[in-house]
Parts: C-alpha cells; structure tokens; sequence
C-alpha cells in the first residue's frame, strides 16, 4: 500500500515540513532567517481582496433559489455586513436599517460561480500577445500558476458580471499540458492587480487534461506523448517523482514539486480536462495508484456512461449542456448527460470554459434540465440552480463561505427580473460580499476596463 | 427499457421508407407565422401538396383532412440557418471529415460547396431535430479572401439536400481577409478590387474594352496624383498580369452584374463603411454583410443603402480590434434603424442555438438602455429575415400561402430555452428526429449490464 494513502493532511503541508525542518535543525540565525522568508513564501501572491462597502439589504417578495436545493416563494432575503442575514417568508417584519428593494414578480439565487474560466489568461482582444494560457513549451508544468498570467483588465469579467451574475470563477490554465498548472480562484471584482481579485482563503487546484489534446500539442513536435498511453506514461512518471519529494523531507525548494505535494497532501484539488468514459475510468484508477484524488472532470461530454464510477469516486461533472462533436472525443457528447449523472446520483456542474458562455450559465442549466425533462427526468429548479452556485462552490473548495443563502456566507447573490431558467430573464441586480456590483437600472454601476476607456462603445450596456 | 427502444427503432425504420409528403392540419395550436408578428393562440395550420395552404385564426381545416392536435403546441415555419457549414463536416477537430476549409486550393471563388454537401452528417440530423429546415452553407474564406460559392440546403431525411447550389458568394474583408490576402486590409482590398476587375473583364470576353470610368472622379485635394485609368475603368485587358485562373474569374462573373448576391465579412464601423462605398465604384453589387459587430454605428447608413446584414446575435467583447464597439444590442439598434437583419448562425457554437440567442434579443428589449427585439421581431430574425437575404422570401421561413410546407411543432414557445420540437416536416414531408445523440440517450437511460454488454443493447 502506498505510503501517500495514509500521509496525514497536516504533516504532509508544505507548511508543517518547512516547519519541522526549522524545529529539527540546529540552525545559525541567518539559516533561521533564510527559513522564515522561505516559510512566509508559502503563501505568496496573497490576496488583497477585501469587500466594497454595502448597505444592510432585504430583498422582499421574491422567488428564492437557495442553492442548496431550497426553494421559496414569495420570500425575503436579508444580508448586511457582507454576508447573508437569512432568508424568510416575506410578510415577516424587516429590521430596521435595512434597505428595501421589491422583488415581487422576481428572482434571487446565490451568485454564480464558474468552475471552468480562462478569463484573464484568454483574454479579449484575444491577440497573441494574450496568449497566456498555456504553457505548451512542456507536457507537464504543474510548477505555472494562472494567475500569473491574469490579466484583470480582461473585459470578459465585467460581461460575466452583468450579464451572467458571475460573483466567482476559477481560471485555470489551458488543456494543452497533461499537467497544466495551478488554478486560481477569483472574485468577480475588479481590481488593479489580480491579487486584489483573488478569493480569500480559496485552495488552490490543478488542472490535468487527458486525450487529444496533450497527445496532439507534443506529438506534433516528435516527443512525448503521442498517444494516449504516453500520456499515461508521462503522468504515471510524474507521480512517481512527486510521491519520492512528498516522502523525503521537501527540503529543496521545487516548484513543481510542491504543487504535486499538495495534491498527494489533499490540499491542492484535480480539476482533470476529460471527454471520454473509457479515459475518465482510467484517471480515476491512476489517482487511486498515486493516492489523490479527481475532484471534478471537466467537459466530460461522456460522464453519463459512468455516472456509477463517478457517483462512487465522489467526483463531478463539470459540463457544457449541449457543445457537440467538434473534436473527435466529442462526439459521443449528447444533451441529456447532466440529467443522467444527476439522476445516478452523481454531482453536476455546468461550466463554461468561454467568454461568451459564462454570460449564460443560467441557460445552459436550463438547456439541460428541459433535455432531461424530456426523457422522464425530473429535476426541479431550485436543484438546478445548484449546478452553477453550490456545487461549483464544493468543487472548489469554497462551499463554505459561498455558492448558497446560508445564513454567515458571503453575500454574493443576485437578482433576477424572472426564472433564471428562463432566457427571457437577465441579472439585474449582483452583490459580492454585500456590495453591489452592477445595477441594471443605473448605468454607471457596472465596471468597465482600463482597456476599453476613451474606445468606441465606453460604458455601454454591451 | 429495452421494449422501449424496440419500439423507437420500429418508429425509426418506419421513417428509412421514401416518406411522402402528407396533407394536414394543425389545430388549437398556438401559431407563429415568422413574417414578424405576434403569435396567435387556437389558430390552424393547413398544408397540403408540399405546400402551407393557410395559417392563422378563424381558419377551418377542410373536410376528410388528416387532423394533428396542436394543444398546449406551438407551430411555425422551419427555422432558416444563416450562414453555416452544415453537411461540410462530421467532426471539426478531424481534418479528413472536415470540408469547411480549402487552405491548399488552387481556387477560392470558383469553389462550389453545392457537390460536398453530405445530407446525412450529424450536424445536419441534429439541426434538424432541432427544428431547422433550410440553411445557407459554404465553405470559409482560406486559399483566398474568396470562400467561394455557398448553397441553399434543406435539412430533409433525402438525397437531395441542395436547393439552390451557388446561390451566394462570400469574400472575407476586414482582419480576417487582410490576413488572407497578404497581411493588411490594404491587400485585402486590392486583391478584391482587381478581382472584379478582371471577372468583369472576363465576363465581357477579355477583350480590352474602351470606355469611361465606372467610378467617380477621385476627390482632389490638389496635391495629389492622379489614379491610373487603369485601377478605375473596366480597361483591365487580360495580360500577363492576371491573378484570377480562369474558374475563379468566371465564378466572380456573377457577382460584378449583381446576379449572385456577395456576402462580406465585415465588423468594424470603418470597414463598413467600406464596403458600402464598393457600389461607387461596382454599381451592381449585391451586397450582404456578415458579422458586422459595429453596424449600429453606422447603422443609419446600412439603412440608406439598403443592405441586409447576417449579424452575430450575442458578441459582446472585443474579441478582435474590429469589434471594440461590439455590444448585444447591436441588432436591436440596426433593426430600429431601418435595416434588415438575420441572426448569424456563424456566430455560436451550433446553428440550434439560434432560437436562444433570438429569446436573448427579446430579454433585452426589457432592459434599461438595452435594445432588442420584441418577440415577432426575433423570430422573423431566424425565419422570414434569412430566407428574404438568401433570396427566398415568401417561399421558406414563413408561412403564408405557397410557401413550402416546413412545419415545426413545439413543446412550448421556441425562443424559450426549455423548449423542443415534436415534430419536423419539410415540404410536407414527416421527418426523422433520430441521430446519433438520441441513441446514445436511449443506450444509456440506464447502466444496467446484468444481461449483456451494452453494445447489445441497440
């Protein structure tokens, strides 16, 4: 039995080991020194984010989708200080302090939370120049970060705002690598730097990407891989040096090394581009060979002929609702698979891996609830609404402080004018951590780029 | 389960038969007829001969007719897609299945979709079921700024897919075209310029023809020189210097007397402009601009000229330098101004989306400082509007009388996201709604493998 299986989370940290290494060792006070830069450097990059101000908040009258799979009609939301107050019938008395904003006839869900962005590192004008998504130059980099290469004057983030309710994201890096990098989780706030967006207290995760596409990028250039069992080759080999670093006393400073580490240790979650079945049963033994585990497939077009495997691995589907057939692994791709995994059992999330898709996470859900609804599959709304808020939150490590209306998470939530599941229906209102960050009704509460000042179409509502 | 799907296979075979097209009436059906207005409640649709005989309220289906329910239904005209590469392709990313792009062609506007269409691709049964019964096809601009010649399909479960072959040109101007012209919307320009030059000349017999100038006297603005008759008139004798082979100047023909329509690819406001200024100079023109991501700023001046536009229906981010102003009101703004718009079926992952992007232009109709389209509007959009720009009004989109009988009942309202057909009909003819997806669905309703394999189960 591997050693990684019984690592326990906390010795294992990066963390914890430099913090052994600096009791163990009989250090001179330069060593010393030199250590705690290194122990601080940890956690580098920080984020900086902090909330916008807002006003204690009732949103009264509406139709509630609480994330959870929670539905009422007719109800009232009340958050202040940044995070959710609760949520009750309306009719009942609202606090003083609180502003009142009328959502008879309207909707309100938690905010919208996308799995699968490369906002910032794909960004618009997507000129070479803004290529920085993949660092194609190795089959496996797991020693990049994605954010640093965010843009966060991409104007992609304020149209995922206005348009889509977008309050949190996870950019990750490009599928060209089998081991591509860490992600990033943000808050859809703008900011000057990109540490102003991060999420505070989000875990890191790592993309890995199976089939075509790693297989081609190498392969074309007459190196490994070349082909799907290469690909297994290159990322069995992989583990096997990443469990002999996480094993001996993670002394040396490797930067690759320590992303593998932390997923060996549990605190760093797989986010594995993968189509097809037969590929994702593969990865699912290969995390059992080296001792982690696949916290979601992404794209996954064929997650419903193994929703039992996937039901048991406890790993999601995070899926398009209906993209089809423009590679040869999507071909098998068909419109009713969240409904089939949901209804196995297993967890769903719809994501959007585009700019212009993460304006309409909403509808995809619905695309895909209506498939389902066709074949005898009945999944109510308010469950829906959990494939783009709570169980992208879970997938990302932040189901804690966001992704529902719980009383004590974050105030991210937004107002629909009607059925978020409907495509007559649109934003019109979004807070993140109780401060409003677009209004529909007031032109100048939505961001607009340092890129697209003093440029035809400045501010408008796009 | 496995009852279940021997029936659907047996509901399958039925439709491999040569189906013939039926007379019928839908009645008590909610009916939109895609020439822009409202849709009507308990309204009746009549077909008869391959062809709609009436459609609206207060119509009687006559005597002995066979009668299809339409409660709780929608019915319209079939959804007419506008500009795809449906039957040109089985899977993108696999070269060999894949017909959209001739880089290492000899040719470009000589090319001629019309002999490559493959009626029975996934993409065409898919469509289909989706509700789209007619699409205007080609392949993209990438031997040449040319793309060559696109045809008019019907989606039908038949060999004869092609309804009208080389029924438009498309030419690629803009950044998309200065890259395939040599680097600069400048080459683009002259590329397309000497083109029609010489496909004029060519249609005239090449002989070298005298004559004035067919463009306007340059402005002077006195310090510069003179164009070269040359680059103006029609005195481009074929010489040594032709760059169009014989095929691709003989394609063009058509389009410099205005007989086949040109549609260009354009976005910017300025190279709109530029476009439009092309009819000084090719009086003839027909054009269709494709994409246009700024028309609404220069709206007012696609209007005058009276220039339909094929426009991408959701962009909103500057995706290239051309699109800086491209917003999702873009369509609501041109067709206020007067212009005819289709949505671009181009512009989003597969031409089913059409419908939801059409649902999309009506939810911004209700947005503070938004425009969009009010619900008959955005239908037409994705059914009278295409079928007009491709030439072909009054005969598919819509469902006045005569005009074929592509039928689609739906579940619910067909801008609604949630909504599907349940049934397709192409000049009066039932069609199969069965693909490739719908057998898988059916295979893995469940994962039940007690018995055999999965690969039994079919």
């Amino acid at each position: 039995m591997n050693q990684s299986f019984f690592r326990s989370p906390l010795a294992g940290s990066i963390t914890a080991a430099l913090a052994v290494t600096l009791l163990g060792a009989c250090a001179s006070s330069t060593d010393e020194q030199a250590r705690s830069t290194r122990v601080a450097s940890t956690v580098p990059y920080a984020s900086t984010y902090s909330a916008y101000p807002g006003q204690p908040t009732a949103l009264v009258g509406a139709t509630i989708f609480d994330g959870e799979g929670g539905r009422i009609d007719n109800g009232t939301v009340l958050f202040a200080d940044g995070r959710i107050v609760g949520t009750v019938p309306a009719g009942l008395a609202i606090p003083a302090g609180y502003t009142r904003i009328d959502g008879t006839g309207k909707f309100v869900t938690p905010g919208v939370i996308d799995i699968h962005s490369h906002l910032g590192d794909y960004p618009t004008p997507s000129v070479d120049a803004h290529s920085d998504g993949n660092e194609a130059t190795d089959p496996t980099t797991p020693e990049v970060w994605a954010e640093h290469s965010v843009w966060p004057q991409d104007p992609g983030f304020s149209r995922a705002l206005a348009n889509g309710g977008v309050t949190a994201l996870q950019i990750l890096p490009g599928s060209a690598n089998l081991t591509g990098g860490r992600s990033v989780t943000l808050k859809n706030v703008p900011s000057r730097t990109v540490q102003g967006m991060k999420f505070p207290g989000a875990p890191y995760g790592m993309k890995m990407a199976c089939g075509e596409n790693p297989k081609r990028v190498y392969g074309g250039r007459g190196r490994a891989p070349s082909t799907r069992m290469g690909n297994f080759a290159v990322n069995r080999q992989m583990w096997l040096d990443a469990q002999e670093y996480a094993d001996g006393d993670r002394k040396d400073r490797d930067l690759a090394k320590e992303t593998l580490a932390g997923v060996l240790d549990g605190d760093i979650l797989i986010h594995n581009h993968c189509y097809r079945a037969d590929e994702m049963a593969l990865v699912l033994d290969m995390a059992k060979e080296f001792g982690y585990k696949v916290t979601a497939f992404h794209h996954a077009v064929e997650s419903y002929k193994i929703a039992d495997l996937l039901r048991e691995a406890g790993t999601c589907s995070a899926i398009w609702a209906d993209w089809y057939g423009f590679k040869m692994e999507a071909y098998d791709g068909i419109p009713e698979n969240a409904a089939l995994v949901q209804n196995a059992g297993a967890c769903v999330i719809i994501h959007s891996d585009d700019e212009n898709g993460i304006q309409r996470l909403n509808q995809e859900a619905a695309k895909a609830q209506a498939d389902g609804r066709r074949m005898g599959i009945d999944i109510p709304d308010e469950q829906v609404v959990s494939w783009f808020t709570l169980n992208a939150a879970r997938a990302m490590g932040i189901a804690d402080v966001t992704g529902s209306l719980r009383q004590g998470k974050m105030a991210d939530l937004v107002l629909w004018n009607g059925n978020p599941l409907s495509v007559y229906s649109r934003p019109e209102k979004v807070w993140i951590d109780g401060a409003m960050m677009f209004d529909a009704m007031d032109p100048k509460r939505r961001p607009v780029s340092d890129f697209e000042l003093g440029q035809p179409g400045e501010g408008d509502v796009k | 389960m496995k009852a279940l799907n021997r029936l659907m296979i047996g509901a399958a075979l039925a439709f491999s038969a040569p189906a013939m097209a039926q007379d019928f009436a839908i009645t008590n059906a909610t009916v939109a007829t895609g020439d822009g207005s409202d849709p009507v409640q308990n309204a009746t649709v009549v077909v008869r001969g391959g062809r709609i005989v009436a459609a609206g309220s207060g119509i009687a289906a006559p005597a002995g007719m066979q009668i299809v329910d339409g409660s709780g239904r929608w019915v319209t005209p079939g959804i007419v897609a506008t500009v795809t590469d449906l039957g040109l392709w089985d899977v993108g990313a696999v070269q060999e299945s894949n017909d959209i792009r001739s880089g290492n062609s000899p040719f470009s506007a000589a090319l001629d979709v019309a002999p490559a269409i493959n009626p029975s691709s996934q993409h065409v049964l898919v469509s289909r079921a989706a509700g789209i019964t007619r699409a205007a096809t080609v392949s993209r601009p990438s031997s040449s700024i040319f793309g060559g010649q696109g045809a008019l399909i019907d989606l039908g479960a038949d060999a004869d897919a092609v309804t009208r072959p080389r029924a438009f040109q498309l030419v690629s101007l803009g950044e998309g075209g200065g890259r395939l012209s040599g680097g600069s919307r400048v080459s683009a320009h002259a590329l397309f310029r000497n083109a029609l030059l010489e496909a004029r000349n060519f249609a005239q017999g090449g002989a070298a023809i005298s004559g004035t100038a067919s463009r306007p006297a340059e402005r002077r603005t006195g310090d510069d020189l003179p164009v070269d008759p040359r680059l103006a008139d029609n005195r481009t004798e074929r010489g040594d210097d032709v760059l169009l082979s014989r095929f691709d100047a003989a394609a063009l023909a058509p389009v410099v007397n205005g007989s086949q329509p040109l549609y260009v690819e354009v976005e910017r406001a300025a190279d709109i402009r530029a476009v439009l200024a092309l009819r000084e100079e090719f009086p003839r023109l027909d054009l269709v601009l494709v994409g246009a991501s700024e028309g609404w700023l220069v709206a007012d001046a696609i209007a005058a000229a009276g220039v339909p536009v094929i426009a991408d229906g959701l962009d909103d981010l500057p995706e290239r330098f051309e699109q800086l102003a491209a917003t999702q009101s873009n369509i609501g703004r041109m067709v206020r101004a007067g212009v005819k718009v289709a949505i671009n079926a181009a512009s989003m992952e597969q031409p089913r989306y059409l419908p939801q992007y059409a649902g999309n232009l009506v939810a911004l109709s209700r947005m503070p400082g938004a425009a969009g389209l009010n619900w008959g509007q955005a239908f037409a959009a994705i059914t009278s509007v295409p079928a007009e720009i491709s030439g072909m009004a009054g005969r598919y989109g819509t469902l006045t009388a005569g005009a074929a009988g592509d039928v689609v009942i739906w579940d619910g309202d067909p801008l609604e996201v949630t909504s599907a057909p349940v049934a397709v009909y192409i000049d009066g003819v039932p069609q199969p709604l069965e693909n490739h997806q719908t057998r898988l669905r059916d295979r893995y309703r469940d994962l039940d493998e007690s018995d055999l394999p999965k690969a039994y189960d079919w």
